[in-house]
């Protein structure tokens, strides 16, 4: 406060009269320290965190000294002991044997990313679909995606997954009576079955293939970039984009198995006593659990984008059509570009939920984060507070980090001031 | 209580000070300050009941008898539904082997059965629960193992159910011995020794099995039920009692084996002695009850035996009910409102029951089965 003080009074002992000087001398402002909203305020903060860092320290001492009172085994030891159960679905090697705590923690964390990670593709793709729909002008479009909205958002998520669990994937047939859809793969109620891929040594020329196509594709991009700038013809972009990045691997492994060197082979499903062997499975509770986040999550989607693109003014689709502009185009190129700044803060909130609903995964017996470690771990060691803790700190951080990375991404469509 | 609000305060009170002057400023600043204070008064509050519920566990661990007598009712955590054990009929009376134990419990202490309050719980939330004083005895066909015992801060004082682990199959598979069960499908209830069990069979018998894991009884039965497994493995009394709820019950059976030891029964805190002696001590009046002859029907009779070990069981000689906090008549007001152990076994589980169980391991010793009561003595 004093140095601000001085600060004030530098310029009138320079520019006023000394009579002026001795008046602000004599008159000080001076107050007390206690009524100094600065430093009042500062200390309020302190204090306030002061008594909550030593309430925290409190209640964990606390809970330290009771768990060993009442001889509950506490720490994070727990997760390098032997875990002694199997897990359904798993993609890292797990076996009761050998495996920990610490790696059934992996499994289900790895599990509830893959089903968000694939349930946020599919279901911004039909959230798009829906919300555009919306807006048709077909009466009939219109009227079924807005059916769709109410029916879904307005049921509770935990009935929607019971009822594609139950009520239709349930229903499917028993393994000895699977549909056969061809080409090795088999429908029934134990999920999907398919061939599995086994490589040969000479597989590396498929990623090769596939990184020299995606590498050409870049180059034809700029190239056709450059040249639409600078002649105004358009260049058919999403054809040769196709044929580099898929066509390219595809011709490769085509004129290796004409060689005779084959590079995949494929191991198909057998049929068991019980199940089919052999081959890949797809679980009906993945499946399950994914139906239900994307269609669910979709229908919130779809009416974020119905507001965006509401939020663009009709003049900029009017202005686009008297510019030549076909309707895909201007949905394309005007409309959604600038859609997407009013889109991308609600969205973000829907990846959330999607990641975060996907705990409800434990009603259907997929092993996700919550249903393995929340549950089996958590019962089979008694470790309430640190399982918690643990689960608690990494739905926080996938959520951080999805949050952050869709910021990045808000920043870079949101408006330029220029 | 979010810091950012406080900052934000405090830059509107900096601005007022810079424009206003006087009373004004004063009158802002004890809004402040109130609402400083009402603030952190919240926050104070929330952080000691945050406190007082970590600091709950270990305060009730000490005293259990004095909390269920001045609460007026036992708060005892059942199974959400298991026909024998613990399951509510069509009045909502809740009716078992383990919920007996729970009433003769509360007989014991009011001389009341019905002063319990059951609390059902999912097999992996029920430890938890105890742990937490949410209940203050957990009889809930829970199998007592050494890490319960030793790192859950639990104790098993009683066994009431000797059981084991089976597999209930489809007859339609022709499968007569869990030993064909290589490569099925098996539905359990995540959280219990039963996952672990099946998991060290499939190993030790080099077999190969797809686990499907549900959070409770009932998901899994169903999901058995609806296909989704060949094979449903529970403890071999929960087989019976679950097949009753198939949609055709004569459709399944249940294979021979038993692959493991599973001694179930009712699970205390550890540290609170005095109310693990009154949970052992119940069980072992209704087998001592069952052992000497003394029914529901004639206990009244029997306080004037002169055999010794019944007048002390009844209280007509010594003082063993003071001694462990109840009254001396503690064993007659088990038997006479609840019964012996016989007569609770045949009534839940036995020949009077629909699960229609064998005594088998569960007769009384003197019968060649595992149930010894401790003399009281």
């Amino acid at each position: 406060m004093n140095t601000g003080e001085d600060g004030l009074n530098k310029p009138a002992v320079r520019g006023f009269s000394s009579v002026q000087t001795v008046v602000s001398q004599t008159s000080p402002p001076k107050k007390s320290f206690l009524y100094d909203p600065k430093v009042r305020g500062i200390f309020y903060q302190v204090l306030l965190v002061a008594i909550v860092s030593y309430l925290f320290y409190v209640a964990a001492t606390n809970a330290i000294e009771n768990l060993q009172r009442a001889k509950i085994a506490s720490g994070f030891g727990f997760l390098e002991n032997t875990a002694g159960f199997d897990i359904s679905q798993s993609l890292i090697q797990f076996s009761a044997a050998g495996s920990t705590y610490g790696d059934a923690f992996i499994v289900g964390l790895l599990n509830t990313l893959i089903v968000s990670a694939i349930g946020i593709f599919f279901t911004t793709i039909l959230g798009f679909l829906i919300g555009i729909a919306r807006l048709s002008k077909n009466w009939m479009v219109a009227k079924v995606a807005m059916v769709y909205v109410e029916v879904l958002r307005n049921v509770p998520l935990l009935v929607q997954l019971l009822f594609w669990y139950i009520a239709v994937l349930g229903s499917l047939p028993h393994p000895r009576d699977s549909i056969n859809m061809g080409a090795g793969f088999y429908l029934n109620a134990r999920g999907l079955f398919m061939p599995s891929p086994v490589y040969a040594s000479d597989i590396w020329a498929i990623p090769a293939a596939l990184l020299i196509g995606l590498i050409g594709t870049f180059l034809y991009r700029r190239w056709a970039k450059a040249k639409q700038e600078k002649t105004g013809e358009q260049s058919p972009v999403g054809l040769v984009t196709l044929g580099l990045v898929l066509g390219l691997p595809i011709l490769t492994w085509v004129v290796l198995a004409i060689v005779g060197a084959n590079p995949i082979s494929f191991e198909l499903p057998r049929k068991g006593t019980f199940n089919l062997t052999g081959g890949m499975q797809i679980l009906p509770e993945f499946v399950a659990l994914l139906l239900g986040l994307t269609t669910y999550t979709a229908a919130f989607i779809a009416e974020v984008v119905r507001a965006g693109i509401l939020a663009v003014s009709k003049g900029q689709t009017e202005a686009a059509g008297s510019l030549g502009l076909k309707p895909g185009q201007i949905l394309r190129l005007v409309v959604i570009p600038q859609a997407m700044r009013v889109i991308v803060p609600p969205l973000t909130s829907q990846y959330l939920n999607l990641t975060k609903n996907s705990s409800l995964a434990v009603a259907i017996g997929y092993p996700d984060l919550v249903q393995v470690f929340m549950g089996t771990v958590l019962n089979q060691t008694g470790q309430a507070i640190e399982v918690i803790v643990i689960t608690m700190g990494v739905y926080l951080t996938i959520s951080l980090v999805t949050s952050a990375v869709m910021n990045i991404y808000n920043r870079r469509v949101a408006i330029v001031e220029r | 209580m979010d810091p950012d609000a406080v900052i934000d305060r405090c830059g509107v009170e900096r601005s007022d000070r810079g424009s206003a002057g006087g009373i004004k400023e004063q009158t802002s600043r004890m809004e402040l300050l109130g609402e400083y204070t009402s603030m952190k008064k919240a926050l104070i509050s929330i952080a000691f009941g945050l406190t007082a519920s970590l600091l709950a566990t270990g305060a009730s661990a000490q005293a259990t008898l004095n909390s269920v007598k001045q609460k007026g009712f036992l708060t005892c955590g059942s199974n959400t539904g298991l026909a024998g054990f613990g399951l509510p009929d069509a009045q909502g009376n809740w009716t078992g082997l383990d919920v007996d134990l729970c009433r003769a419990i509360a007989a014991a202490i009011f001389d009341d059965p019905t002063k319990v309050r059951f609390i059902p719980l999912a097999a992996k939330d029920r430890f938890t629960a105890l742990q937490s004083g949410e209940v203050d005895v957990l009889s809930r066909n829970s199998t007592a193992t050494m890490s319960r015992d030793t790192q859950l801060g639990l104790d098993f004082p009683a066994i009431n159910y000797y059981d084991g682990q089976g597999f209930m199959v489809r007859k339609k598979l022709g499968v007569s011995s869990a030993k064909e069960l290589n490569g099925a499908s098996i539905c359990t209830q995540q959280g219990t020794t039963t996952e672990l069990n099946l998991a060290d069979y499939f190993r030790a018998n080099n077999m190969k099995y797809e686990v499907v894991a549900f959070a409770t009884s009932d998901e899994t039965f169903k999901a058995y039920d609806a296909g989704r497994c060949d094979a449903f493995t529970t403890d071999a009394s929960g087989l019976y009692a679950e097949r009753l709820r198939a949609s055709a019950p004569d459709d399944h059976i249940v294979l021979p084996e038993i692959i493991s030891k599973e001694p179930l029964g009712p699970a205390v805190r550890h540290g609170d002695n005095q109310w693990g002696d009154i949970v052992r001590w119940t069980h072992n009046a209704m087998l001592n009850a069952e052992e000497l002859g003394v029914t529901k029907a004639n206990v009244d009779q029997m306080k004037t035996s002169d055999n010794p070990e019944i007048k002390r069981l009844l209280g007509t000689e010594g003082k063993f009910g003071e001694a462990v906090g109840l009254t001396n008549d503690w064993a007659v007001r088990i038997i006479k409102h609840v019964g012996n152990y016989g007569e609770v076994f045949e009534k839940n589980v036995g020949e009077g029951s629909r699960l229609k169980i064998k005594r088998g391991q569960n007769a009384l010793w003197t019968k060649g089965g595992l149930q010894y009561g401790i003399p009281v003595r």
